[in-house]
C-alpha cells in the first residue's frame, strides 16, 4: 500500500495540485483550435472570393458594352469615343503581336543562357550571373518604361529600325518611318522583361535531368550541344513548355513598359515599325478619361477581354504543371 | 544515327557556346545599360529639395516630390499591413489544414491564378468595388489594390516555407501537448521565419514599384497627403505622367523618380535574398 503509494508520487501527487490548469489549458485548446483553424480558413476563402470577385465585376461592368456590341466587339476594328463606337480589334492584335515578339526572342535566348548557366560556367560563375538575370526580374515595369521611351526607343530609331529597312524593307514587317516607338520596340522590351522569368524555369528543368543521363550521353562521344539537344531539352520538353506558359503569362498583361514605348493608336498595321496599342495600353492610357458610361464599359469589356487570354494561359500553365508532376513523379 | 565528321560536331558545340556565353553577356548588358542609364539621368535630379518640397508647376523653379514620397510610403505600408497577415493566414490554411481537401486545392488554384493576373485588371476590380461606389478616388483604394496582390505571393511563400518544416517537429510539439495554433505560431513559423520573411520583403519590394493598379485607384494629386481617403500623391504615378509630359524639368524630376523607386525596390530585393542564402533564386 505505502509502496504503491511512494512509486506513484511523482505522477500521482502532481495532479490534484495543479488541477485547474489543465482545465483551463484544455478549454483554452478546445477555443483556440477551431478558431485559429477557421481564421485561416476565412483568409484562404478571401483570395476565392477575391479571385471570383474580381471575374463577376469585370463581366458586370462590362455589360452595357457586351449588351451594345456583342461579340462583334472582338473583330470591330472602330475605336470612336465621339461616336461611341468601340471594337477590340486593334488592343488585341497590339496584344498578341507585342507578346509572340517578346516569346520569339525570350525563349530561345533563355534556354541558351540556361544552358550555359548550368552545363558551362563555373558554379560561381553561374552564381553571379544568374543573380544578375533574376534582378532584371525585379525591375520595376515603370523603369522599364522610362528606360524605354528616352533610352532605347531613340536607339532603335537610330541604329536599328534603319538598318532593318534597308535589309529586310522588302518584307511588309519592317517598312515605314523609323519612329523608335512601335511594335517592335515593345516587344523588345517585353522580351527583356520575361526572359528571367523564362530562365529561371528553364534552368530548374536542366538541373532536374539526372546527372547518369548526361553522364551517359557524354560517355558515347556527344559533344555538349549534343547531350543538350538529344538528351536534357528531350528529358525536361514538359517542364520547358510550363516555362513558356509562364512567359506568355507575364508578357500578355504587362502594362506600363508597353504604354510608354507602344505609341497607343486604335490601329491594325502590318510593319512592326508602326505604332499600335495593346489592351493594356489602352487601359491605363484611356480609363481615367472616359467620361461615358458606354466607354468605360467597352474598356472594362477589354479589361475581360484579357482576363479571359490571361486564365487560359494560368489554367493552361496549372493543368500542364500537373501533369509534368504525375509523369516525373512516376519515372524519376 | 548517321555519322557526321567529328570537326563539324565540335565546330558546331563551340558555336553553341559561344551563343551561350554571348546571350547571358546581352542579358547582363541590358541589365547594365537600364541601371545606368537611371543613375546618370535620375542623379542629376535628386537634390535636398527633391526630398522636402511639393511640386511645382512646370517653369518653376525648385519644386520636389516630397508629397509622392510620403504617399507611396504610406500606400505601401498600408498594403502591407492588410495583405501580409491575410497572405500568411491562407498560406497557414494551405499547408497545415488544406493540404487534401477540396476547399485547400480550390485556395491553390485562386492563389496560382492570381499571381498571374495582370496587376492592371486588379485595378480596374477595386476601381469597381472601391471607387466607384464612393465616387471618388482614393489612397485607401489604392492600398487595397497593392494589398491583393500581394495576398496570393505572401500565400504561396508561406505554403512553400511550411511546407519545409518537417513533419516529426510538428508531431513532437503536438505530443507535449501544444494546442495546434501554438504548434503553428511558435514552432512551425520559428523554423520557416527567414523564407517567410524573404518572401514578404520581396512581395512589399515588388508591390512598391507598381503603378498600373494605382492608375485607377490612388490616382495621383500635387498635394501633401493629408488624407488616404482622397485621391494620393505617389511616385510611379507621379513617374508616369511627368514622363508623357512635355516639360523637360517634369521629365527630369521623373528620372529622379524612377532612380528612388530603383534603388529602393532593387535594394529590398538584394537585402532579401542575401539576408537568407538557403532559398534559392
Amino acid at each position: 500500500m505505502t509502496d504503491t503509494a511512494a512509486s506513484s508520487a511523482p505522477g500521482g501527487v502532481r495532479p490534484p495540485k495543479s488541477e485547474p490548469r489543465p482545465m483551463v489549458d484544455g478549454r483554452r485548446r478546445r477555443l483556440g483550435d477551431p478558431i485559429f483553424r477557421l481564421v485561416a480558413a476565412a483568409c484562404a476563402c478571401a483570395v476565392l472570393v477575391m479571385m471570383i470577385g474580381l471575374i463577376l465585376e469585370l463581366v458586370v461592368n462590362a455589360y452595357p458594352a457586351i449588351r451594345e456590341f456583342g461579340l462583334g466587339f472582338l473583330v470591330s476594328d472602330a475605336w470612336n469615343p465621339v461616336r461611341s463606337d468601340f471594337g477590340a480589334l486593334s488592343s488585341m492584335y497590339g496584344t498578341v503581336v507585342s507578346t509572340v515578339i517578346a516569346m520569339a526572342l525570350a525563349v530561345p535566348v533563355s534556354v541558351v543562357i540556361a544552358l550555359f548557366l548550368v552545363e558551362l560556367a563555373h558554379p560561381t560563375l553561374a552564381k553571379v550571373v544568374g543573380g544578375a538575370i533574376q534582378l532584371l526580374a525585379a525591375v520595376p515595369s515603370i523603369i522599364f518604361g522610362m528606360w524605354g521611351l528616352f533610352v532605347f526607343a531613340p536607339f532603335m530609331a537610330d541604329n536599328v529600325q534603319p538598318v532593318l529597312g534597308d535589309y529586310l524593307g522588302f518584307l511588309p514587317l519592317f517598312q515605314g518611318p523609323p519612329m523608335g516607338i512601335g511594335m517592335l520596340t515593345a516587344g523588345i522590351i517585353l522580351a527583356l522583361m520575361i526572359l528571367p522569368f523564362v530562365t529561371a524555369v528553364m534552368r530548374d528543368v536542366f538541373e532536374m535531368v539526372p546527372a547518369v543521363v548526361k553522364e551517359a550521353a557524354h560517355g558515347m562521344g556527344s559533344t555538349t550541344w549534343e547531350v543538350t539537344r538529344k538528351v536534357t531539352v528531350r528529358y525536361g520538353a514538359v517542364g520547358l513548355v510550363g516555362a513558356v506558359f509562364l512567359g506568355l503569362g507575364r508578357a500578355v498583361g504587362e502594362t506600363m513598359a508597353v504604354t510608354f514605348v507602344i505609341g497607343n493608336s486604335h490601329r491594325v498595321s502590318a510593319s512592326l515599325f508602326s505604332a499600335g496599342n495593346s489592351i493594356a495600353s489602352t487601359l491605363a492610357n484611356e480609363f481615367t478619361e472616359a467620361s461615358e458610361p458606354l466607354y468605360l464599359s467597352a474598356l472594362v469589356y477589354l479589361g475581360l477581354v484579357l482576363m479571359v487570354m490571361t486564365l487560359v494561359i494560368q489554367v493552361g500553365a496549372q493543368v500542364w504543371l500537373r501533369r509534368i508532376k504525375k509523369t516525373l513523379g512516376g519515372s524519376s | 544515327m548517321r555519322p557526321r565528321r567529328a570537326t563539324y560536331r565540335k565546330a558546331t558545340d563551340v558555336g553553341v557556346k559561344a551563343l551561350s556565353l554571348l546571350a547571358s553577356l546581352v542579358g547582363i548588358f541590358f541589365l547594365g545599360w537600364i541601371l545606368f542609364e537611371v543613375a546618370r539621368r535620375g542623379l542629376g535630379a535628386i537634390d535636398w529639395q527633391f526630398f522636402t518640397q511639393n511640386p511645382a508647376p512646370p517653369g518653376v523653379e525648385g519644386g520636389g516630390l516630397s508629397s509622392a514620397i510620403v504617399g507611396t510610403l504610406l500606400i505601401t505600408a498600408l498594403a502591407t499591413l492588410i495583405g501580409v497577415p491575410l497572405g500568411v493566414m491562407a498560406g497557414v490554411y494551405l499547408a497545415e489544414f488544406g493540404k487534401q481537401n477540396r476547399l485547400g486545392s480550390s485556395v491553390r488554384f485562386a492563389v496560382n491564378t492570381m499571381m498571374g493576373v495582370p496587376s492592371i485588371l486588379v485595378g480596374l476590380f477595386i476601381y469597381a468595388i472601391f471607387v466607384l461606389p464612393f465616387g471618388h478616388f482614393s489612397g485607401y483604394a489604392g492600398a487595397m489594390s497593392l494589398a491583393v496582390i500581394m495576398i496570393p505571393v505572401v500565400a504561396r511563400t508561406t505554403e512553400d516555407m511550411l511546407g519545409l518544416v518537417p513533419d516529426a517537429l510538428r508531431e513532437s510539439a503536438l505530443a507535449l501537448g501544444a494546442p495546434r495554433w501554438r504548434v503553428t505560431v511558435s514552432v512551425v513559423f520559428r523554423s520557416a521565419k527567414s523564407g517567410m520573411l524573404t518572401g514578404i520583403l520581396l512581395a512589399v519590394a515588388r508591390v512598391s514599384g507598381e503603378t498600373a493598379p494605382l492608375l485607377f485607384t490612388a490616382l495621383n494629386s500635387p498635394y501633401w497627403p493629408s488624407s488616404l481617403a482622397e485621391p494620393t500623391s505617389n511616385l510611379t504615378v507621379t513617374i508616369f505622367n511627368y514622363a508623357m509630359s512635355p516639360y523637360a524639368d517634369w521629365q527630369q524630376a521623373a528620372w529622379g523618380a524612377s532612380l528612388l523607386i530603383m534603388a529602393s525596390v532593387l535594394g529590398l530585393t538584394v537585402f532579401a535574398r542575401v539576408a537568407l542564402k538557403e532559398k534559392k533564386g
